[in-house]
C-alpha cells in the first residue's frame, strides 16, 4: 500500500470511534504491537531527548525499502510512533521524503505533535526524514 | 469569612471550558491566575495615564511615576524591607537572580564556595554555574533526603570561611518543601556568607518579612501571586546593593554620561535600566493588595486544607506513590502512579479540562535524586475547590485503567 492509502485506513479507523476517550484507548491498544527497537540499538545515538518523554527510533534498509523500529518510555507517545510507522516503514525513502503528516490532525491526535508537547514526536518526524534523506542519498 | 466561591467569581478564567469539559486549574506553582481588579488596574493604566516614568515634567508623567512608585512601596512594605529603595523592580525571579549572579563576577575569586541545595529550580543553579566558570569558585550542594527535606548537618559541615554566597528557594516548586531558612541565613552569616532566598514559590503562599529574616537578598515574580507576567522584584540589603555593579547599561540608571566617563544612578535605579513594565509593576502592587485583603494566614489555612484533603484521597489509590512529605509543605503534591510515564497520565488528564504540570519541573537534580524522568504536579491556590479535587481523582481513576 502507499503511505497516502495507509494514511486513509487510519483516518478512516479513527473514524468510526466518537470521542477522544474511545480515539486514545485505541492509540494505546495500537501502541502494544509498535514494530520494537532492539536493545542493541538503544544507544545515545539512536535517543532522541524530549522534555517530557524519550523516543528511540532506528532504521534499516531492506529491498530498497526503510523498515523503522522504535521505542519510547511512555505509552501515549508509543501509540502514535506505532501509528507513524504504520504509515512510514516499508516504503521508499523518496515517497517517505514527499510524505505529509497532516493526517494525524485527522485522527484527533494533533497536540501531541506541538512543539511545546517537547514529547520527542517532533523530532522523531525529522528523525524519519532525515533516515529517508540519508538513504536516499545511499541509493542514488 | 472566606467564601471561595465568591473568590472564583473575581477571576472569569475559571469560568473556561476545556475540550468540552470545565477548566480545573491545578498548575498554580506554574504561573497564577489573575483577578479581574489586577486586570482592571492595567487596563485602566493604559487607558487613562500611560506615560513614561522618571523623566517627564508634564502632568501624566508625574501621574505615572508616583503610581509605580507608591507600587515599589506597597511591596515594600509587604516585604517590610527598611527603604523603598531596597526593593528593585525587575523582569522576574530569573532576572533578579541573575541581577546579583552577575554582580558577584567582581566580588569573587578562584577558590572561593558558594552553596545552593539539592532542590533548586533551574533559575537558581544555572546562573550560580556561569559565575563559577567565570570567577573559578566552587559550586556545592546540601543534599536533600527521601522525604524532600534538606540535610541541616551537612550544610553545616559545608559552611567554611571560604564560603561567600548560599542560595536556597524557600519553597522548592517541585515538591512544596519549606525549607528552613531562618537556621539557613544564621549559620550563612556565622560564616561570614551573604545569603540569597529564592521567594517565587513561597511568596504566593508565605508573607516573607526580610528584616526579621536578616536575609541578604530576596527575590520573586509577581505572575506567582495573581499578578501579571514579565515583573518581578529583587530586595537586597542597601549596603549590598550599593557594592554590586550594575547589570545592564543603559538609560536611567545613570547619573552623568558623556564618552569620556559616565556615572551611575543610586539605587534604585541602578539597576533599573530602561522603561520598565511600568503596568507590571503597578499590577504587581494591586496583587499584593488583593491577596492582603483576604489575608495570607487565610490562603494558607484554606490550602492546606486541600492539601490534606488531596494528599489523603491520592493515597487510596493503588500505586500512587507521592514524591516530597516535608512535614512543612505548601500545597503542592508532586506524585507518579506505578511505573507510568506522567506524560500519559498529564495528557489523559488535559483531556478531562484538568490542567496539571508533567516533567521535571526546572529541577532536573531533584528528578535524577528520584531516579524518575519527571512527576505530575498539583498545586493550589485559594480559588481551587474540593470539588475540583474530587474531579481529579475520578479522572486520575479512568486514566489508569486506560494506561494500564
Amino acid at each position: 500500500m502507499s503511505i497516502q492509502e495507509i494514511q486513509e485506513e487510519v483516518i478512516e479507523e479513527f473514524g468510526i470511534f466518537e470521542d477522544w476517550m474511545q480515539r486514545y484507548e485505541h492509540m494505546i491498544d495500537l501502541g502494544k504491537s509498535l514494530p520494537l527497537i532492539a536493545d542493541e540499538f538503544k544507544t545515545e545515538d539512536n535517543i532522541i531527548k524530549g522534555c517530557q518523554s524519550k523516543v528511540w527510533v532506528h532504521a534499516e534498509l531492506k529491498n530498497d525499502q526503510l523498515e523503522f523500529t522504535a521505542d519510547s518510555d511512555a505509552i501515549i507517545t508509543k501509540g502514535i510512533i506505532a501509528i507513524l510507522i504504520r504509515v512510514f516503514s516499508n516504503q521508499h525513502p523518496k515517497d517517505i521524503l514527499a510524505a505529509e503528516t497532516d493526517f494525524i490532525d485527522q485522527i484527533g491526535l494533533k497536540e501531541h505533535l506541538s512543539p511545546t508537547r517537547a514529547n520527542g514526536l517532533v523530532s522523531m518526524i525529522k528523525q524519519i526524514k532525515m533516515y529517508a534523506i540519508a538513504f536516499q542519498i545511499q541509493l542514488n | 469569612m472566606f467564601d471561595v466561591n465568591e473568590i472564583r467569581k473575581d477571576f472569569p478564567i475559571l469560568e473556561r471550558t476545556i475540550n468540552g469539559q470545565p477548566l480545573i486549574y491545578f498548575d498554580n506553582a506554574a504561573t497564577s491566575q489573575t483577578p479581574n481588579q489586577v486586570i482592571e488596574v492595567i487596563s485602566n493604566y493604559y487607558r487613562n495615564y500611560n506615560s513614561n516614568i522618571h523623566r517627564g515634567v508634564h502632568a501624566l508623567s508625574q501621574e505615572a511615576t508616583d503610581v509605580y512608585e507608591n507600587a515599589r512601596q506597597k511591596i515594600q512594605h509587604h516585604f517590610n524591607a527598611a527603604r523603598a529603595h531596597e526593593i528593585i523592580f525587575t523582569s522576574g525571579t530569573t532576572h533578579s537572580i541573575n541581577i546579583v549572579a552577575s554582580g558577584y563576577s567582581k566580588l569573587l575569586q578562584a577558590g572561593d564556595e558558594l552553596i545552593a541545595s539539592a532542590m533548586e529550580h533551574h533559575s537558581n543553579i544555572v546562573p550560580w554555574q556561569m559565575l563559577c566558570d567565570r570567577t573559578g569558585a566552587l559550586l556545592k550542594v546540601v543534599p536533600m533526603d527521601e522525604a524532600g527535606v534538606l540535610d541541616i548537618d551537612a550544610y553545616k559541615d559545608l559552611l567554611s570561611k571560604k564560603t561567600k554566597l548560599v542560595f536556597v528557594n524557600h519553597v522548592s516548586n517541585a515538591l512544596g518543601t519549606v525549607n528552613p531558612i531562618e537556621e539557613i541565613i544564621k549559620l550563612a552569616h556565622l560564616s561570614g556568607a551573604k545569603v540569597l532566598i529564592d521567594g517565587a514559590q513561597a511568596s504566593p503562599h508565605i508573607k516573607a518579612d526580610v528584616q526579621a529574616l536578616e536575609v541578604d537578598y530576596y527575590v520573586t515574580s509577581a505572575h506567582k501571586l495573581c499578578g501579571p507576567t514579565g515583573v518581578g522584584m529583587l530586595y537586597g540589603k542597601e549596603e549590598l546593593l550599593n557594592q554590586l555593579p550594575p547589570y545592564q547599561g543603559g538609560g536611567e540608571m545613570i547619573a552623568e554620561v558623556s564618552f569620556e566617563k559616565t556615572t551611575y544612578a543610586d539605587l534604585p535605579h541602578k539597576f533599573e535600566a530602561g522603561t520598565p513594565n511600568i503596568a507590571g509593576g503597578i499590577a504587581f502592587g494591586a496583587a499584593l493588595d488583593y491577596m492582603n485583603a483576604i489575608r495570607f494566614e487565610t490562603i494558607a489555612a484554606y490550602e492546606q486544607e486541600l492539601l490534606i484533603y488531596a494528599t489523603e484521597q491520592l493515597k487510596e489509590i493503588d500505586g500512587v506513590k507521592i514524591y516530597g512529605e516535608a512535614p512543612n509543605k505548601t500545597a503542592v503534591i508532586s506524585f507518579n502512579v506505578d511505573d507510568i510515564h506522567p506524560y500519559d497520565i498529564g495528557s489523559i488528564l488535559d483531556k478531562m479540562g484538568i490542567a496539571v504540570r508533567t516533567g521535571h519541573h526546572c529541577a532536573q537534580p531533584i528528578m535524577d535524586f528520584y531516579k524518575i524522568p519527571g512527576t505530575i504536579r498539583i498545586s493550589f491556590s485559594f480559588y481551587n475547590t474540593r470539588k475540583e479535587i474530587d474531579t481529579l481523582i475520578k479522572g486520575l481513576k479512568k486514566a489508569i485503567l486506560m494506561l494500564k
